[in-house]
């Protein structure tokens, strides 16, 4: 029976489930020390000088550091060259939240304390918390070097005036992408331990070989002797690929005092200095004929790029732009953007990261049409879909090739559970009833830009490459152990990869182990993020344990004096095909590679271990169509989802149950930054949603339940199909709320609503159409 | 999230307590079940040098019926008084409102003379207590004393309760078979209500208000309407008069004030079910 495709479950769990998980903060080596940030509370301001005595008199204090004790070092990796954070701020600080000094002592309390008593004196410097206030002239400059906030302007290569001016329609729109916090369960934690025989650092972290290579570089130490350890990770939503301070401080620090020093950020200080996502404002246009065809789409996409800019949060306009035209066949785009430094943490990527954003816009723009000419909103992306017989499809873009999709199937699939024409006039009914709640509908036929990548594609971001390792290596009883380069961190990769083995290598599933994270352990590798782990780390999993395959095959018709084409395998047991009373099982195949005399000619001990370096010809690109069903209650203003419903393509599923997952979590955070989260700003840049109170994840409670469907349109690029789901959900998910919000209240003439909607802007629409 | 450094006791008695609060003054707080005085210490905008732990008063933690009363210990938790059949009876404005505290480890946790004594406008159960015309009995080096709900909420956390006292127990008089609701409108379903309207119908009417004042609102004119049979119009006019709702990122003072009469209206719908 083929595991892949079984709802298998997560061999992850049994540990998580019991608290016997082992996350960086479980950690408590002998001599274990404790560092603990004084942050800013301003938003820019000179510092003109930093007291320390008080908390060095402290007793159990055993160093406190400002920029003055690393003056020498480099700045924080990750960074443009000139705009870089300084791992502790130099003379001045750019946001809330940046970090000006650092205590290491004993015990996590006493160097609170000490951080407590150490006393910052700030010259505040106007700020800027807000792109228009950025970019509005005199404004204030963050960085000298660039003499204004604009870090990078993108025009368009022809802004298709012609186009727009002979369209028979034309409409735009002015979206703001808000600003999310990625929030995982576990906030940045790290422990460094630097000793006579080098550097370990343990790290919540998506890419611990990046990492590794990247402290190694910073500090100019051998790889050999560097080791980065990611145990297990509390979520990461990509805040965990970022490099951070705290990485090289926590070193740095460890080898000044020669003990181990942990650094666990606190909530409040997780919601300031781990990297914020979106902080995009689009000023989207589309020509279109009265039938609703789309003729052109104009995007401008002003990206939002914190205090610091960096690789990854200079790469999210790229994608959004890529993305730009979603499912739709859209004769003509023009695409432009622009970078810019505001007084606000730094923003990077975000579960979708630049992804979300672009469907946002396009689905946002369809209902639009479907507004301005009367024509259903569903009909309309039927209109414009890309049909299945016209891939390969080039877009306006090199990075978007898609390569397969099925657009107009999935939203058929998707028609198939939602009672579209019964909605439509419950909903016209209840427009009539003024005491009924307003009813709203909305549909989102997304598409995204996953599997990162082909060759190329991730060193633009900084990595080394975009291959992904993996090493099967089958142990001397039969059972295999996989190592690889992927660092899961809540996907169930562990799982995943033990079924598709499985398969490739007629093991059992309980005998097959899955280690990641150590770069001790794992030869190389890459990380987790841009929803690679199965469409690259899977497939090499797969190509490896083929590999690894064959050889037992040679061995097995060796010791059956057969020829190994004829050798098949079942329940863990070789035979000649048609005789399988005469089999030789696994364990023996197993034991016996390892023993010269007992191996086929030519054939080396070690034959059943194989390493690949796994790459793939393009992208992916997951798909699906999702359709949300809001009440909105008119007294006050509040939206309630009364259904869900989401049909997914992410090409061959290898676990029904994890897929299921990825897109409840996904479709999750989707909801949340649709209707609850906003990390907010006030002028002078002090965040108005710094705790949990008012920064509104939402909790299971306020999450509905989920209709899900699916159809399969095969990944091409690789040979397992699959495309990657870890993101979509978030893709799908914003469009979909907003447009039923939009809908519900389309005959007050509402065109769009900014997210978050929160019931006070709804109560204040109602208010105005009054 | 890294409190500062405090000294912690255990107090076996009412007698206990209040001998520790005079031995360690102003610097001491009780803890009870923490889930407000925790919070604070944690982002260190309190900083006691001693908690005094009550939580191991077994004799503070009960519910009992006395008389036309209903008597419930200071220590008693939440999700006790949710569940409690007597309170359930006599008082289903206050079981229910027990059980829209937070959530059920919030409420595993809280206790209902925490939750009193901590002064909350946002929070639920000062509301239910106005509502339904509860007393509170405090303890102190000099006797007992017992104050009524509306002259028991001073300010913005701040209540009857002098330094050196505890809250021993709420008397709430029994409302048995009489109309109530509690609406409270929230963004997420563990939140703190954005606004909150607890009404007791029946021979001893009242409504109380949730984060329309700096501190647990009465709304005294609407209560007066409703004890006087005023139409339903009447007390929604009369509904937000003295309150001083704040402004925050969920509502202004407009918004508020027009919650609070859509809120009062459907508790109306609710309790004369
Ligand atoms: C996540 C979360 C969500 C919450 N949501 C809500 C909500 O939706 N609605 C709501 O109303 N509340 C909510 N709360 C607060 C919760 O109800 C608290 O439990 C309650 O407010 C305080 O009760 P406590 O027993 O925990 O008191 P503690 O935190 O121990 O004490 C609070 C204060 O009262 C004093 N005190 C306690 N007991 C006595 C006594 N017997 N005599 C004198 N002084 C005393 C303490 O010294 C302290 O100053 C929430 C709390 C959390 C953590």
């Amino acid at each position: 029976m083929s595991l892949v495709g079984a709802r298998v479950l997560r061999k992850e769990d049994p540990n998580l489930i019991t608290g016997n998980g082992q996350y960086v903060d479980d950690l408590q080596p002998a001599g274990c020390t404790s560092m603990v940030f004084v942050r800013s509370t301003e938003a820019h301001a000179k510092i003109r000088s930093i007291d320390t005595a008080e908390a060095l008199a402290l007793p159990g204090v055993l160093a406190v550091w400002t920029s003055a004790n690393i003056a020498q070092l480099a700045n924080c990796p990750g960074g443009l060259p000139g705009l870089d954070q300084p791992l502790l701020a130099k003379d001045v600080v750019r946001f809330v939240g940046e970090g000006v000094a650092v205590v290491v002592a004993t015990d996590r309390y006493i160097a609170a304390d000490a951080a407590e008593l150490i006393v910052v004196d700030y010259e505040p410097l106007p700020a800027v918390a807000s792109l228009s206030a950025a970019m509005a002239p005199g404004a204030v400059v963050l960085h000298e070097v660039l003499g204004g906030n604009t870090v990078h302007f993108q025009d368009f290569e022809n802004p298709l005036d012609e186009v727009f001016a002979a369209a028979p329609r034309t409409a735009s729109l002015h979206i703001v992408n808000n600003r999310c916090a990625p929030t995982p369960i576990e906030p940045n934690v790290c422990l460094a331990d630097w000793g006579r025989s080098g550097l370990t650092l343990w790290a919540a972290f998506q890419a611990p070989h990046h990492l590794r290579n990247t402290i190694a570089q910073y500090f100019g130490i051998p790889q050999d002797s560097t080791r980065v350890v990611a145990p297990d990770v509390g979520g990461g939503f990509g805040a965990k690929i970022n490099f951070v301070p705290e990485f090289f401080l926590t070193a740095l620090l460890s080898k000044e005092i020669g003990k181990p020093v942990k650094y666990t950020q606190t909530r409040s200080e997780c919601l300031v200095a781990m990297l914020h996502g979106r902080a995009q404002e689009h000023d989207a246009s589309v020509a279109f004929d009265n039938d609703g065809r789309i003729l052109a789409l104009k995007l401008t996409v002003t990206q939002d790029q914190g205090a610091y800019p960096n690789g990854t949060g200079m790469g999210l306009p790229v994608l959004t732009t890529a993305m730009a035209a979603g499912c739709y066949r859209i004769p003509a785009v023009a695409i432009s953007w622009r970078n810019v430094v505001t007084n606000t943490t730094p923003v990077a990527a975000y579960r979708g990261a630049g992804r979300p954003e672009a469907s946002y816009t396009i689905e946002r723009l369809i209902d639009l049409i479907a507004d301005e000419t009367g024509v259903d909103p569903v009909e309309v992306r039927r209109r414009n879909f890309i049909p299945v017989d016209a891939f390969p499809y080039a877009t306006h873009s090199p990075l978007a090739m898609y390569d397969s999709g099925n657009f107009a199937g999935a939203l058929d699939e998707l028609l198939k559970h939602v009672n579209y024409e019964e909605l439509k006039k419950e909903q016209e009914k209840r427009r009539q009833d003024p005491a009924a709640k307003l009813l709203g509908i909305g549909f989102a036929s997304w598409l995204e830009i996953a599997g990162f990548g082909p060759p190329g594609s991730l060193e633009a971001f900084g990595h080394l490459a975009s291959w992904e390792s993996a090493q099967v290596r089958i142990q001397p009883d039969g059972s295999a152990i996989i190592f690889t380069g992927a660092s899961p961190h809540g996907q169930g990769t562990v799982t995943t990869y033990a079924q598709i083995a499985a398969d490739e290598l007629g093991i059992d599933f309980d005998r097959i182990s899955v280690k990641h994270g150590d770069t001790a352990v794992v030869p190389q590798g890459i990380g987790t993020m841009g929803s690679r782990a199965v469409a690259v780390g899977g497939e090499g999993v797969k190509t490896a344990s083929g590999r690894v395959y064959e050889n037992a095959k040679r061995i097995a018709a060796h010791l059956l004096e057969a020829s190994a084409e004829d050798i098949v395998i079942e329940d863990e047991k070789f035979f000649v095909k048609g005789t399988p009373a005469r089999s030789v099982p696994w364990s023996e195949v197993a034991w016996k590679s390892f023993q010269p005399l007992e191996l086929p000619g030519g054939m080396e001990p070690g034959a059943l271990d194989s390493t690949v370096f796994q790459q793939v010809p393009n992208f992916s690109f997951p798909s699906g169509a999702y359709c949300c069903v809001v009440e909105i209650d008119r007294e006050t203003g509040a939206v309630n989802i009364v259904n869900m419903y989401l049909v997914d393509d992410c090409g061959t599923v290898i676990n029904p149950l994890l897929v299921e997952g990825q897109v409840h979590g996904g479709v999750a955070q989707g909801i949340a930054q649709a209707l609850y989260e906003h990390m907010l700003y006030d002028p002078s840049g002090v965040p108005r949603t710094s705790t949990l109170m008012d920064y509104l994840v939402p909790a299971a409670s306020d999450l509905p339940g989920y209709i899900t469907g699916r159809i399969n349109t095969p990944n091409p690029s690789n040979t397992l199909g699959a495309k990657g789901v870890g993101e979509s959900g978030s893709v799908g998910a914003p469009p979909a709320v907003v447009n039923a919000v939009v809908d519900a209240l389309s005959h007050l003439g509402v065109k769009h609503i900014d997210m978050p909607v929160t019931p006070i802007k709804v109560w204040n629409i109602l208010e105005g159409a009054k | 999230m890294i409190p500062a450094q405090f000294d912690y006791v255990e107090a076996t008695s009412v007698a206990d307590a209040i001998r520790l609060l005079a031995e360690h003054g102003d610097e001491a707080k009780l803890l009870a079940g923490g889930h407000s005085l925790i919070p604070l210490m944690k982002l260190r905008l309190v900083t006691p040098a001693t908690l005094i732990d009550v939580t191991h008063i077994k004799e503070l933690s009960y519910i009992k019926e006395d008389g036309n009363n209903i008597v419930i210990g200071a220590l008693t938790r939440h999700r006790d008084v949710e569940l409690s059949e007597l309170v359930k009876k006599h008082l289903p404005l206050v079981a229910h409102v027990a059980g829209e505290v937070g959530d059920p480890q919030v409420r595993n946790r809280g206790t209902i003379g925490g939750s009193l004594v901590h002064g909350d406008p946002a929070a639920d159960l000062p509301a239910a207590a106005l509502a339904t015309g509860a007393t509170m009995v405090v303890v102190g080096q000099n006797g007992e004393r017992r104050i009524a709900a509306q002259d028991f909420f001073i300010d913005f956390l701040e209540t009857a309760v002098q330094p050196g006292e505890i809250l021993t127990a709420i008397e709430f008089p029994k409302h048995t078979n009489a109309g109530w609701a509690y609406e409270k409108f929230v963004r997420r379903a563990m939140d703190y209500a954005i606004v909150g309207v607890a009404l007791q119908l029946g021979s001893q009417p009242g409504v109380a208000l949730v984060n329309m004042s700096n501190k647990p609102h009465l709304a005294e004119s609407a209560s007066q309407a409703i004890a006087k049979g005023a139409a339903i119009s009447d007390v929604l006019a009369v509904i937000n008069n003295n309150t001083n709702p704040p402004e925050d990122l969920n509502a202004t003072v407009e918004y508020r004030q027009h919650l609070a009469r859509v809120l009062t209206q459907r508790a109306f719908a609710t309790a004369s079910k």
